[in-house]
């Protein structure tokens, strides 16, 4: 596919890497003469310097021929003109954008054809806000990925000694869980994807990804080991886009405390959270945390513009005894450097963003795709259609289709919430297909077997 | 250094390259003319070779580095014209040593087109083949050739793309992948090519000749198929056919497609190198036409025409066709024509020599500092058309006509050394580092009786004036090696 992509940021970079991967063209418009120049060394495409919105910037870089346009810049205005010019002067068929502010994504009537045409917003603040609600939630994880409207999730963890889980043979976890079907899609041992069989055996260490029911992810994750009591107290450092939603969905489940820097800021979210204390001071000021009984807290969640702020405050806030750190970092270099240190989780807002975007791009009805951080690894939802003679899937068993090497289908989703896991399933049409893919390299395949052929009307 | 992937690489474009005695083979035994075994011999030889090197390593998978780049693509055109060099010194017709089959195989690749023979026409077909089937290969670019069809090259295609394209624009894509632009740029090689030798072949040349011709036309390489060049066919139509597609040859390729894609002719006009290019053969044709009719050196009008243009456009080019001996013209012409071959065609053509455009803008900063002699405050852009050019990109030029004047003044002193006289040496060193391929004074006819020393120094010049000198100098410094 022809892939305009607007702007030089990490979220570019990060979508240049990918689609590059699976062999789009793709060509990147953007200010900054120099990132896109590093972007040419490492990657195949093309790169256009100038600003992205221009009528004749978008010529420059193909907008009469391209299938899709990515205006993901900092800018929500350029991305918005951006998509209204091709849609205007070149017809481009597929237009995403991202859309940070609020204000704009509140009015649903901005978007669409005859309006402004954007045909997808995607919004990181919201993503990674649902995300990080996600962590939360089940204390241990260090990815949760919502599937089929949060009903099925997959969890990725390391089990811990202790979890009865730990030491048996997958073929035995059925006996220990109490009748609660689950399914183990892979485990990482040494950052390799294990092939996996009924003898494979969990070892504490492992990193392992496993989809069952929402209802019962915590009891299974307690037979990992994580038996940690459910999260209550939780403070977030940052006030900004992301730090205010995050509040705003916790306040009623949490104890919330909120710290932000700016004082008109800290007034602005005080006056519109009701539950959560807002406290104005410097996110690593210690005695400011000491005093509000740090060392109680469950979770702290630093959320700031600032990569270096948030990495910082987290280590620290793990030494003052917070159980739980999560750290909001925007490069990539730093995700893959922090990954196994002091902080739990490293919560890469490219990452999330990338893969919401990769959902609209891939062929065939795919509905949800997670990239697994510092993995190539991804998890995909994708919706079969058509019937028995024109899908490749359709009306056929699980263990029937020929599946390329590396993919794994983990479970269907029939109707509202009836999770498959059996083998012999007959896979029917508008059937959600949960799906593990071990290189994005690999999720073309994916896209081809769920392809309706061009006989079906 | 990456040595097991740049030996992979090597490795299969030696496979691929073995190819290219397939139509010389046939060629012998339509003909009978008795080379068929050098080249079978020589087919084996790269095959197993290539194969020895690739098939050990086949499933190696790293990604090139871009010093790797330099190192992969100066060692796929020294590796390669020592095996095209093979059936040259086998075959007993042509009966070379080693250092004349090797100038003649570099001469051919690089496109200069200088040569060691006489008696050319004699030749066994295959050979004579063979010749103008080296400068179609090496015109776009083995290396660019290899990018389009080998998908195993990957990312590490624009670090070998960058280092075998002339020009100053090296980084410009035409499509936002490398290997679709390398096969853009092969179609219209291709398209010109047939276009070419279509034109010829109905202007009367004979279909073996047509062919052969059009090969060292579009890749302005300048190998003649007689000795006498072009003059051999007294025919003016072929002559403005070839004069035509030496002009087209020597624009920009990336242009060609443009408007192929967008089928707008005026965007030739709108490109300003392209301007320029037409205005300096316009200016030497002037000059040189004026100055042969002010000397009588041709009874008529018509052949100062006919003979001063086309070997204005044959130099400025860098193709080095002759349908008159240049070299014997009164006065200054023949070293004015020189030096315009050594300005060359446009960045991204199949021409050698400086560029047109790296001329233009050496022009243009020179100005630039008198202007600022007289305003000191004053600020000025260098522009390019309306669009002024990054600092880089004037700082490249700079460094490239510092090193090729450096490279030009060492080799002519070399060949001085080695028993020239000034004008021979700078002739021949013109001929090799711009591409040319035919010369004055002592190297006017061909190559074949200066010494063997002096031969190796041009193959040298050749090579280095392809890759345009910096791919191959930088493996001569300690840094490119440094881990």
């Amino acid at each position: 596919m022809q892939i305009i992509i607007l702007g030089d940021n990490e979220v570019a970079k990060g979508l240049t890497e990918t689609l590059c991967n699976e062999d789009h063209s793709v060509t990147i418009v953007g200010k900054d003469r120099e990132a896109l120049h590093a972007l040419e060394e490492a990657f195949d495409v093309r790169t256009i310097v100038g600003h992205p919105s221009y009528p004749n910037i978008l010529r420059q870089a193909g907008a009469e021929d391209a299938d899709m346009l990515v205006a993901v810049t900092d800018n929500d205005e350029v991305n918005m003109i951006a998509c209204e010019v091709s849609h205007a002067l070149y017809q481009t068929p597929m237009k995403i954008a991202r859309i940070r502010a609020a204000e704009y994504l509140e009015k649903k009537l901005l978007f669409g054809s005859d309006v402004i045409s954007i045909d997808v917003c995607i919004s990181p603040e919201k993503t990674v806000t649902d995300h990080i609600s996600r962590l939360i939630e089940y204390p241990g994880a260090l990815q949760v990925y919502d599937f089929a409207e949060g009903k099925v999730r997959m969890v990725l963890l390391k089990p811990y000694y202790g979890g009865v889980l730990i030491g048996k043979k997958l073929s035995e976890i059925a006996g220990f869980i109490g009748g609660i079907t689950l399914r183990v899609m892979t485990i990482f041992r040494d950052d390799v994807s294990l092939k996996l069989d009924g003898e494979t055996i969990i070892e504490t260490g492992d990193e392992l990804l496993f989809l069952c029911a929402r209802k019962n992810i915590r009891k299974v994750m307690q037979a990992f080991g994580h038996l940690d009591s459910v999260n209550k107290r939780i403070m977030i450092a940052g006030g900004g886009g992301i730090g205010f939603r995050l509040a705003q969905s916790l306040e009623a489940k949490y104890q919330v405390k909120l710290v932000e820097q700016d004082t008109h800021r800290a007034d602005h979210v005080a006056n519109e959270l009701s539950n959560t204390t807002v406290l104005h001071g410097d996110v690593s000021d210690k005695k400011l945390l000491v005093n509000e009984n740090i060392e109680h807290m469950d979770v702290f969640c630093a959320v700031t513009n600032d990569d270096e702020a948030n990495i910082m405050s987290c280590m620290q806030a793990k030494r003052l005894g917070v159980r739980h750190v999560m750290a909001l970092v925007k490069r990539l270099a730093y995700v893959d450097l922090i990954e196994g240190s002091e902080i739990d989780i490293a919560i890469s807002p490219q990452q999330i963003t990338v893969g919401s975007i990769l959902a609209h791009i891939r062929k065939g009805d795919i509905t949800h795709v997670y990239t697994l951080p510092g993995h190539l690894a991804e998890v995909i939802e994708v919706v079969a259609h058509g019937d028995a003679a024109s899908s490749k899937v359709v009306g056929t068993a699980i263990n029937k289709i020929k599946l390329p090497h590396g993919i794994e289908i983990g479970a269907v989703v029939r109707g509202e919430s009836d999770l498959i896991f059996e083998r012999d399933t007959i896979i029917e049409a508008e059937d959600r297909v949960l799906i593990f893919a071990e290189d994005s390299k690999r999720v073309t395949s994916v896209e081809e077997l769920f392809q309706v052929s061009a006989t079906f009307v | 250094m990456r040595f097991k992937a740049i030996i992979r690489i090597i490795g299969f474009i030696l496979m691929l390259f073995s190819v290219s005695v397939v139509v010389p083979i046939m060629m012998s035994l339509i003909y009978h003319d008795g080379a068929t075994g050098p080249f079978v011999i020589t087919g084996v030889f790269e095959l197993a070779l290539g194969f020895l090197g690739w098939f050990p390593l086949r499933n190696y998978r790293q990604q090139l580095k871009t010093r790797d780049g330099f190192l992969v693509v100066t060692l796929v055109w020294v590796v390669l014209s020592t095996f095209a060099a093979l059936p040259f010194y086998l075959t007993p017709e042509v009966g070379m040593n080693v250092t004349d089959a090797f100038f003649e195989a570099v001469s051919g690749l690089t496109t200069t087109g200088a040569t060691i023979i006489s008696g050319i026409q004699y030749l066994p077909h295959a050979i004579l083949f063979y010749r103008q089937e080296l400068q179609f290969l090496g015109g776009m670019g083995i290396v660019v050739l290899a990018v389009a069809v080998l998908p195993l090259l990957g990312i590490g295609g624009m670090q070998l793309y960058r280092a075998e394209t002339p020009g100053p624009m090296k980084d410009s894509k035409l499509t936002p992948r490398i290997t679709e632009t390398a096969k853009a740029l092969w179609f219209i090689y291709i398209i010109l090519t047939a276009t070419c030798a279509f034109s010829y072949w109905v202007a009367g040349m004979t279909v073996f000749d047509a062919i052969g011709e059009s090969f060292s036309t579009i890749a302005t390489g300048g190998f003649a198929m007689h000795d006498s060049s072009f003059a051999f066919y007294h025919s003016n139509a072929i002559d403005i056919i070839c004069m035509l597609f030496m002009f087209l040859s020597g624009i920009s390729f990336a242009l060609h497609y443009t408007v192929f894609q967008r089928r707008r002719f005026l965007d030739y006009w709108y490109d300003v190198e392209f301007r320029y290019f037409v205005w300096i053969i316009i200016t030497v044709a002037v000059i040189t036409l004026s100055t042969l009719m002010i000397n009588h050196v041709y009874p008529s009008f018509e052949d100062d025409v006919m003979h001063g243009l086309f070997t204005v456009i044959s130099l400025a080019t860098t193709t080095g066709f002759t349908n008159s001996k240049f070299s014997a013209w009164p006065t200054f012409l023949p070293v004015l024509l020189m030096w315009v071959g050594m300005v060359g065609a446009c960045g991204g053509s199949t021409a050698g020599g400086i560029k047109v455009m790296r001329c233009v803008l050496l022009c243009k900063q020179s100005m630039r500092e008198m202007k600022r002699l007289i305003h000191p405050n004053a600020v000025y852009l260098i522009k390019f058309g309306k669009q002024a050019l990054p600092i880089e990109t004037i700082e490249a030029m700079w460094g490239f006509i510092g090193i090729f004047i450096a490279t030009f003044a060492v080799l002519t002193l070399v060949l001085m050394a080695l028993g020239m006289n000034l004008l021979t040496a700078f002739s021949a060193v013109v001929d090799t580092l711009a591409n040319v391929g035919v010369g004055i004074d002592g190297v006017s006819d061909s190559f074949e009786h200066i010494g063997a020393a002096s031969k190796w120094v041009l193959t040298l010049s050749m090579i280095a004036g392809r890759l345009e000198i910096f791919t191959l100098l930088l493996l001569f410094t300690p840094a490119f090696w440094q881990k």
